[in-house]
């Protein structure tokens, strides 16, 4: 997997939330549950220091679990593009 | 029937060629002049009947429809020279230098166009826009030195705004850079960002102009009957005039230095006629001096085509006036002046039912008030009730007839003051017809609106359908809005008096007689039996004021906490709480405690409306709100409420100790400066020594104030009435009233003390580099005694940086504000709870992460445990 930096792990850092890139299936489900295009989510780029770290290529979604004040765990979804 | 003539299903925007602007054109416009001796358009010039009408009466020459249906027709002007268009210098610009001056092609090798073009490609097909790579594309081609293609060398560009252009040392003609556009590849074009199946790069210099027709600019006749021509149409003059005069230097082969000149003022007299506020460009004028609005100008700002005209449209059924306070109206409704309820309408369709109600309304017609000032058959013939024999129309009129009546009590308005910063700004409240000239309305809404009575003016809107009325009425009702979607909390309730007249009535001694009791519960318009006296004595009842507040709470209410005037004793007394801070609220009788700001004022985490609003719903809440603010002034009025200058009135001997204790600090202070002089100072961490002296200055001087504050607040107890109002949080504050009793403090500007204004000091009375207390704008008077000059002028700069910084505040926030609304308008909460913009895509994936509205929980949480347990086990 495309860790590029070898000094330091981006997903170590308390102020990067976990991202994981979704199976096939798992995407399908995601795009069916909301009912959207994958250019409806919300975009990442696959430069993206995080993205880039967990190797998420064009097409991916990625799940990103964060802390959140309100709800204590919020999950939401990001479509891979490209640059 | 209704015909559609055209369906669009998609626009592109482009550039026009000067083959289109010639084939939309229907007659070229060679002469400056516009009408003849008898008035009439002179053809082939500006004002051709053929580029529409204006005048009523005329036929157009073009499509034969009289002025009003003609939608105009354009012309052009044949350019002898062509000219540079202004708005697109930039592209032009990024033409020029990205491509090779000799050969026209992309100043990149072949590969690497290859890649450009099918990353745009693949854009293209997802429906995005390529601008980002074009601008890679511009970049990494304008630094090449050398033509890939044919090796020619790169010369230096100079782009000299607005529209000229320096290659080396020759200045570009327009003629020139248009050779060169035309140069450009289709597939090159499309790596600078333009489509050439829309657009051509050397379209944007222009070889003719298109003239608009005259509805754009039409011409108006003044009462003396002078025409007085529009601003384009001015300009377009001067255009014609400066062509004839280039092709006629031309054609005779003036020398060229006359055509170069002539040329140039084409181009400024194109240019400004484009856009008449081009820096760099001399704003062209009218012969008054003013300056020309052309046709930018039109479309620009605040009062531009965009935000004047299509953002901010003017509507009927709208009202205007000075608003004033009514506080025996409801906070649901609304005092509408009687001359605008006969102006303001509503429509009625006549039925059987409302049959003879609505002849009246007819017979009483436009002038006496409850009438109506319009109707309209079934076929669509409209009477005006003005002029018409009143009598004859009542007899007309059957079910199908729509009535436009006048507004009556009860009828739904659209209530609005600007600025309209957030929901509650409109809020639909229920009409009442008063007399006087100013709306009325209750002092409980003004926070929502943030309006005040010191000339404040509102606007009302009258919604027209059933389904716009059932709308406001549903969703945008006052009583609707009591909590903020903001903050969760009330945004209306209880304010100023309001509060005081509670705290007066609830407070522990307050006793009432059966009339004194009796009068308050008529004030609110509660005719209900007294319950049992608290006390008996000498035969007669007596009534605390807590039991009559107890009648307005809804039953089976239950809270517990502390008042606003709590002390935050280390160890509460609770219920033996000596100032009655500790509020308990049982089956809705207030057992213990005041109800003061903590209770229901407005903007306040308050306890009992809140309370109230979401467990009983907000007609009750909206009735326990009008019925508390009334029982609270009329108590206020019964038992005696006051303040003057001597309610800051303190004993000498607290003055005594609190010049002391400045006279000490000001001991303290020199001090420390001597400490500083002598170099025996100790930095604090992180600080230079001047810092530190100036931190360790301004805590001392702090604390002296905050010391001499607390002298003069312990001669000022609850029964002061100004005390009263800064500690049930009605109004004021308790350092307001130390800052008139006691001491002022220390005047600031950027959160420093004053330094600035004369060489090393503030004022010349001080010496250079003084740092006492009196040099550096520390005020030791009080208001009430006065300050001394100086101090005076040193508050006064402490003053106005408060001016300066809400001025700059409001200017910015505003500014923000517009444009976070104009980037969030079109996001909505969907049934599955997700929030979306405009085109369905996702911006959150629950609503604020929880799903919850704030504005419907308690303390924004979803479930609130410990009132569930507090309610079952029962409090
Ligand atoms: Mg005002
Ligand atoms: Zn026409
Ligand atoms: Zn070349
Ligand atoms: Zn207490």
């Amino acid at each position: 997997m495309g860790n590029t930096s070898k000094e330091f792990d981006i997903r170590l850092h308390v102020l990067v939330p976990k991202h994981e890139v979704l199976p096939k299936e798992e995407a399908r489900e995601v795009l069916e549950r909301y009912k959207v295009a994958p250019h409806q989510l919300p975009l990442i780029k696959s430069t993206d220091p995080a993205a880039k770290a967990i190797g998420a290529k064009h097409g991916d979604i990625i799940k990103i679990t964060r802390n959140s004040p309100t709800a204590g765990k919020a999950i939401a979804y990001r479509y891979v593009i490209e640059r | 029937m209704m015909r559609i003539p055209k369906l669009i299903d998609r626009m592109d925007f482009s550039l026009m060629s000067p083959d289109e602007i010639r084939r939309v054109s229907v007659t070229k416009i060679i002469t400056a002049d516009t009408y003849d001796e008898d008035g009439y358009p002179i053809e082939r010039g500006l004002m051709d009947s053929r580029l529409g009408v204006i005048d009523p009466g005329l036929r157009c020459r073009t499509c034969g429809a009289r002025s009003g249906s003609c939608p105009g027709h354009f012309g052009h002007i044949e350019l002898a020279r062509p000219v540079v268009h202004v708005g697109y210098a930039d592209t032009i610009h990024n033409c020029l230098r990205a491509t090779c001056r000799k050969c026209g092609r992309i100043s990149l090798p072949e590969p690497k166009l290859d890649d450009y073009r099918e990353r745009i490609r693949e854009m293209m097909a997802a429906g995005r826009k390529w601008w980002g790579v074009a601008h890679e594309v511009i970049r990494s081609a304008s630094s090449v030195g050398k033509c890939p293609h044919c090796g020619e060398e790169k010369v230096k560009l100079k782009f000299e705004k607005p529209t000229a252009f320096v290659e080396g040392k020759n200045r570009l003609s327009p003629s020139d850079i248009r050779e060169r556009l035309e140069r450009i590849t289709n597939d090159d074009a499309l790596l600078l960002g333009i489509n050439p199946k829309i657009a051509r790069p050397e379209w944007t210099v222009l070889t003719a102009l298109p003239v608009p027709p005259v509805t754009v600019r039409p011409s108006i006749t003044l009462e003396s009957g002078v025409r007085s021509e529009d601003d384009l149409t001015h300009k377009l003059v001067d255009i014609i005039r400066i062509n004839q005069r280039l092709s006629e230097n031309i054609g005779t082969g003036a020398p060229h230095l006359i055509v170069e000149d002539l040329w140039e003022l084409l181009q400024y007299h194109v240019t400004t006629y484009f856009d008449n506020g081009v820096s760099g460009v001399p704003p062209a004028r009218h012969r008054s001096g003013r300056i020309l609005r052309t046709l930018a100008q039109r479309l620009r700002g605040k009062e531009g085509r965009f935000r004047g005209n299509l953002s901010g449209k003017r509507v009927d059924f709208s009202a205007r006036t000075v608003i004033s306070p009514d506080p025996n109206i409801s906070i649901n409704e609304i005092g509408v002046p009687e001359h605008i309820a006969k102006t303001l309408t509503i429509p009625v369709r006549v039925t059987e039912h409302n049959l003879e109600e609505v002849r009246n309304l007819i017979r009483r017609g436009p002038d006496i008030y409850p009438g109506a000032n319009c109707m309209t058959s079934p076929d669509g013939k409209r009477y005006d009730l003005r002029y018409a024999d009143r009598e004859d129309l009542a007899k007309t009129v059957e079910p199908g007839f729509v009535v436009e009546r006048h507004l009556t009590d009860g009828d739904i308005l659209l209530f609005n003051r600007q600025p309209s910063l957030h929901r509650m700004s409109i809020m639909a409240h229920l009409a009442k017809i008063l007399p006087g000239r100013t709306f009325r309305l209750n002092l409980s809404v003004c926070p929502p609106y943030n309006a005040d009575f010191d000339g404040d003016e509102m606007n009302v809107h009258v919604p027209q359908s059933e389904e716009a009325q059932a709308e406001a009425r549903i969703l945008m009702g006052v009583q609707e809005q009591i909590i903020s979607p903001r903050f969760g909390g009330p945004i209306i309730g209880g304010i100023q008096d309001h509060i005081t007249g509670a705290y007066l009535l609830t407070r522990k001694g307050t006793r009432l007689t059966r009339e004194q009791a009796q009068q308050l519960l008529a004030a609110v318009g509660l005719f209900v039996a007294l319950p049992k006296p608290a006390v008996r004595e000498g035969g007669a009842g007596y009534w605390t004021g807590k039991q009559i507040f107890s009648m307005l709470l809804p039953k089976g209410l239950n809270l517990t906490f502390k008042a606003k005037i709590c002390e935050n004793c280390t160890r509460c007394k609770k219920e033996e709480c000596p100032i009655d801070a500790y509020v308990v609220i049982r089956d809705g009788q207030l057992i213990h405690g005041v109800i003061d700001a903590r209770s229901y004022k407005a903007l306040e985490r308050c306890e009992v409306l809140d309370r109230i609003v979401k467990d009983y719903g907000t007609t009750i809440a909206r009735e326990f709100l009008d019925r508390t603010t009334k029982l609270s002034i009329a108590a206020a009025v019964m038992l005696g409420f006051t303040t003057g200058i001597d309610d800051e009135d303190i004993p000498p001997e607290a003055k005594e100790r609190i010049e002391e204790v400045l006279e000490e600090a000001g001991a303290r202070v020199n001090k420390l400066i001597e400490v500083y002089n002598a170099g025996e100072l100790e930095p604090l961490p992180g600080r230079s020594l001047r810092e530190t002296l100036e931190m360790r200055i301004m805590g001392v001087l702090a604390e002296s104030r905050d010391r001499a504050g607390g002298i003069a607040e312990k001669y000022l107890g609850l029964d002061n009435h100004a005390v009263i109002m800064a500690r049930t949080g009605a109004r004021g504050s308790m350092l307001n009233l130390t800052q008139m009793a006691a001491c002022v403090g220390q005047q600031s500007v950027r959160g420093e003390r004053l330094s600035r204004g004369y060489k090393g000091r503030a004022l010349p009375h001080f010496k250079p580099g003084e740092l006492g207390a009196e040099a550096r704008g520390f005020v030791e008077s009080n208001y009430k005694d006065g300050l001394k000059p100086l101090e005076f002028f040193f508050h006064a700069m402490g003053g106005r940086e408060g001016l300066v910084d809400t001025a700059v505040r409001t200017a910015q926030s505003g500014y923000m504000q517009r444009r976070l609304i104009n980037a969030l308008q079109d996001l909505r909460v969907e049934y599955d709870n997700t929030v979306r913009d405009g085109r369905g895509a996702v911006v959150q994936f629950m609503y604020g992460e929880d799903g919850v509205d704030p504005a419907r929980s308690d303390n924004g949480k979803a479930v609130n445990v410990e009132k569930i347990i507090e309610r079952t086990i029962g409090g």
